[in-house]
């Protein structure tokens, strides 16, 4: 088992290494010059050219790609990703500022798709082609089709403007805060998230639960004189909801996408409103980090979706 | 309940699975009975509803359609029976052994659970301890060595002849009064089929359970059956007790069942496979379902279905011709 | 990704199997009755929703396709005397922020998110099949280094690439179309892997590679054969994906870059609360028209799989 664990830790070590040359080669061949991205328009005159030979100087984007790439590594390994050209601050600390908010919105979805897709993914299969059934397919189907931020509009309009139940956007009042507060104005974010990500789950769920409820166990439980609900919920579902850890951790970086998005609509103070905005201004220190960060969270998802799959499965012996 | 009344009656049961291409007759007419204690081989090839028929019994058949006939237990009619009372009588009164001990434990519970959960589906004043105690017995009961270690590993942990062990425990966990064996050696290496037969013979003697014994081996129906019922195209072609059948075979299939068989005091050269294969149970062939692949076979057997009638004492063939046979069959088959 | 998964691999190669059975019936010895392509579309026909998705599809293609006969206006004729006018006789859908016709630019937007969206699905599909030919064909250290590198991409969440790449690369149709295409060929690769090794399994073709034939032969007359059907259905659902990332970054601002509309784009204008409050005709419509295209693509894509594989259909 450790032996296992120190492997695949390596094994996304390299990985991440080359995944942060990747990113480091692109910010090179991005067009346009962030020195003069750092400067309004307006400010640009004729003799601002030595002020902008400065600053190149002055942040190392005179030196050979080489030094810059071994000078970039180092600072990233020991935890500073450079400063924003913009505000000027530290790249690890806007990141990890907004880590809270990203992480919190992306748990709640996460519950909320997961007491969306079991119970009606299990009906559903149990249920087949019956009325459920369809339902539970038209609805995995339509959260895949329709953007999320479009649901997000139209629930702002509905629930915000509309019924005036529930607060558009930020993640609390300014001058209010609680925990009551921070709830209003994640319930709209994190269902729609939730919904979006239920979809693939429940037709997972589904297809899952129906293979297995063809497996011989199944029928050797019936003969014991199980009912249906034990057959199903002991038996079955037992053996279905292992891979969905699987699923699950394998789900998360697909969430990660949604809610960059949903942070947008509901102006939500995370990490991917802020990648939108550094992308707008190209702010490239702040493009990398969140480039990184979302690197570190896909291969760690997958490094513990190997581990959990490995723990829980009794059948899996890890050698 | 009168002591001449069988166990287990099944009477002209019918089952039928829709698929794409048309409406198949796993079962089509199947008649036979099961008395008290007694030990009753089913022997047919993959496809003559030999299992169908068994699932049937505990109403264990998924995706076909009961298309008439009676399963009677103890005189009471189970397919009419409330979804309940058949789950108190599946594996109480009556318990199943399946064919793939590597398929058919879950393989995320650990086996003694698995057994716990027979008892206490059954008896649900037995307490955890008393039921861990019990399983543990039963395992040991089976030749499980080492029963409170095996108590808490997972089936993967547990060579194929094991897991049939554990299989059996569970089954005869409850006393069954019938006990229902599908294929229980088929899917095991030949060394342990042996020890498995050996073992359902003390499981039987231990609870006097009368036993269905679902196999495609006519030397495990020799070896352990006390009568045979012999299925082909989902239909009772022959039925009576062991040796009368296996030495006077009155039916052309039994005959070429028994021809097929590899024996010791002959030649290789002498295997006389049946000719041709089981009919399409999508369309099966009129009249007797056997006529294209009999020797005897004439028009009558194409168009006119011989029903299953008495040819000797406890003892019934579907063949319009059966007496031809008794001329014609040597008398001495036996392993 | 791992030794311990629920083996991702298996469901690619159990559909791969069934498609190479199912090229082999077509030219095997029972080739007199219906081909297998005839008993697809037979299948496709009678799948309703597939259907009615097909004909929207069709519908809205046509809109793309005449889109000067069907507007009444020019989509970039800016008139700031009639901004944000509410829909009337003149304006179907009223007017944008910059007096533009909504339904003109609705239907000019067609246009640009079929073709980025057919584009990137085309690349993708033909990136995925190359790759996953090759990594089939040539297997050891090459199979592992390309299919590894697949299901890294295919971990990574297609949009965060997008943005990504666009927002390091600077937006523009091309680099969107690559961007998307980069975040969807592993599916197809992993499929068209999945067909090569089973076709590779086939005793027919151990004896073509005895006879001496290319490795670009075997590509031509087996693998793609084989794989074709298959690799429509995953064109088809990276069709759906492909509109909808296109969708999702031109309304981040990162897509398509005004005037030129898209859907994506029109939705732009809805981060502000006055918008979304009393100008639901300035984004309703092009929401609906993602939703709806978006949908009809997936239905046509389910329906394909259920015609090419009913064994792989979701109900059955």
């Amino acid at each position: 088992m450790a032996a296992f664990v120190v492997r695949r830790i390596l094994v996304n070590i390299v990985v991440f290494i080359l995944i942060g040359i990747g990113v480091f080669l692109l910010v090179r061949a991005a067009p346009g010059d962030p020195v003069r991205m750092m400067i309004r328009p307006e400010d640009l005159q004729e003799g601002s050219e030595g002020f902008i030979q400065a600053r190149r100087a002055e942040l190392g984007l005179d030196d050979p790609v080489l030094v810059q790439y071994g000078r970039w590594f180092l600072d990233a390994v020991t935890g500073d990703l450079g400063s924003s050209f913009i505000s000027r601050e530290p790249v690890s600390g806007l990141l990890l500022e907004r880590l809270g908010p990203t992480v919190l919105l992306m748990s709640t979805a996460l519950g909320i798709a997961l007491l969306i897709a079991i119970p009606l993914g299990t009906i559903a299969a149990v249920r087949r082609n019956t009325g459920v059934d369809y339902a539970a397919a038209a609805l995995s189907l339509g959260v895949i089709s329709v953007p999320s931020f479009f649901l997000g509009i139209v629930a702002i309009y509905l629930f915000s403007l509309q019924l005036g139940w529930l607060p558009s956007s930020g993640m609390s009042t300014p001058g209010g805060g609680g925990g009551a507060d921070i709830l209003e104005h994640l319930i709209m974010p994190a269902a729609i998230l939730g919904l979006a990500a239920a979809g693939p789950l429940t037709r997972y769920v589904r297809g899952s639960l129906i293979d297995e409820l063809s497996a011989d166990y199944v029928r050797t439980a019936e003969a014991k004189g199980g009912s249906p609900v034990r057959v199903v919920g002991r038996h079955a579902l037992r053996n279905s909801l292992i891979p969905l850890i699987t699923i699950v951790m394998i789900n998360i970086p697909q969430m990660l996408a949604g809610a960059v998005v949903l942070e947008q609509v509901f102006a939500w103070p995370g990490m991917g409103q802020l990648a939108v905005r550094a992308v707008n201004t190209q702010d490239y220190p702040v493009i990398v980090g969140f480039a990184l960060y979302v690197a570190a969270l896909v291969l760690i998802c997958n490094l513990l979706a190997d581990l959990a799959y490995a723990v829980v499965d009794p059948r899996v012996k890890v050698t | 309940m009168t002591q001449s009344e069988p166990l287990l009656e099944v009477d002209d049961l019918a089952v039928e699975f829709r698929t794409d291409e048309g409406v198949v007759k796993a079962v089509d007419g199947a008649s036979f009975t099961v008395d008290r204690g007694e030990i009753v081989g089913v022997v047919g090839e993959s496809g003559s509803g030999k299992s169908v028929t068994a699932m049937s019994i505990l109403g264990l058949v998924k995706s076909g359609r009961r298309a008439g006939g009676t399963i009677r237990f103890r005189g009471r009619d189970l397919g009419a029976l409330p979804a309940k009372e058949l789950r108190s009588i599946r594996g109480g009164e009556i318990a199943m052994i399946f064919q793939d001990p590597m398929t058919a434990l879950n393989p995320v519970v650990t086996i003694g659970r698995q057994i716990v959960e027979a008892l206490r589906l059954h008896d649900k004043k037995l307490a955890k301890g008393a039921a861990r105690d019990r399983a543990i017995e039963l395992l040991a009961l089976v030749g499980m060595p080492d029963a409170a270690a095996r108590f808490r590993q997972y089936p993967h942990e547990f060579s194929g002849g094991m897991r049939q062990r554990a299989m059996i425990a569970m089954a005869i966990a409850n006393g069954p009064s019938l006990l229902i064996a599908d294929e229980p050696t088929t899917a095991l290496d030949v060394t342990i089929q042996a020890q498995v037969l050996d073992l359902l013979k003390v499981a039987q003697q231990e609870t006097q359970a009368a036993t269905l014994l679902i196999t495609h081996d006519l030397g495990v129906v020799a070896e352990l059956a006390d009568r045979v019922v012999v299925m082909y195209a989902g239909r009772v072609v022959e039925q009576g007790d062991v040796i009368t059948v296996f030495t006077e075979p009155r039916h052309p299939y039994t005959v070429g069942l028994l021809e097929s068989l590899p024996r010791l005091d002959r030649d290789v050269d002498e295997l006389h496979p049946i000719p041709g294969s089981p009919p399409s149970l999508l369309a099966p062939p009129p009249g007797c379902p056997f006529h294209p692949r009999c020797p005897l076979a004439r028009d009558r057997c194409r168009t006119e279905r011989p029903p299953l009638r008495a040819v000797g004492a406890a003892h019934h063939s579907a063949c319009h011709f059966a007496e031809e046979l008794a001329a014609v069959v040597p008398t001495e088959v036996t392993r | 990704m791992s030794d311990l998964r629920p083996s991702l691999d298996t469901p690619d190669v159990a559909a791969a199997e069934v498609a190479v059975a199912v090229d082999a019936a077509g030219g095997g010895p029972r080739s007199g009755r219906r081909s297998p392509r005839a008993m697809a579309a037979r299948r496709f026909r009678r799948n309703r929703v597939a259907v009615g998705g097909a004909i929207f599809l069709v519908l809205i293609l046509v809109v793309a396709v005449f889109a000067p006969l069907i507007a009444n206006h020019s989509p970039y004729a800016v008139d700031l005397g009639a901004i944000r006018q509410p829909p009337s006789g003149d304006h179907w859908l009223g007017t944008d922020a910059s007096g533009r016709d909504v339904f003109a630019r609705l239907v000019y937007a067609a246009r640009v998110s079929l073709l980025v969206g057919v584009a990137a699905a085309l690349l993708a599909v033909v990136v995925g099949t190359l790759v996953g030919a090759v990594a089939g064909l040539f297997g050891g250290w090459i199979d592992t280094l390309l299919m590894r590198t697949a299901d890294m991409m295919l971990s990574f969440p297609n949009i965060v690439v997008v943005i990504v790449l666009a927002g390091l690369l600077g937006p523009s149709i091309p680099i969107l179309v690559i961007a998307i295409a980069a975040a969807e060929w592993p599916t197809a690769a992993r499929l068209v892997r999945g067909v090569t090794l089973a076709v590779r399994e086939r005793e027919y073709l151990h004896a073509a590679r005895v006879a001496g034939a290319s490795r670009g032969w075997l590509l031509r007359k087996h693998i793609v054969p084989a794989a074709m059907g298959q690799i429509v259905v995953v064109g088809t659902i990276s069709v759906a994906g492909a509109i909808l990332s296109e969708a999702v970054l031109s309304f981040l601002g990162l897509g398509v870059q005004p005037p030129q509309a898209s859907w994506g784009n029109m939705l732009n204008d809805a981060q502000s609360l006055t918008v979304i409050q009393s100008m639901p005709w300035l984004w309703l419509p092009p929401g609906l028209a993602i939703a709806a295209t978006v949908l009809s693509v997936n239905f046509v894509g389910d329906g394909l799989r259920d015609a090419v594989d009913p064994r792989q259909s979701g109900r059955s």
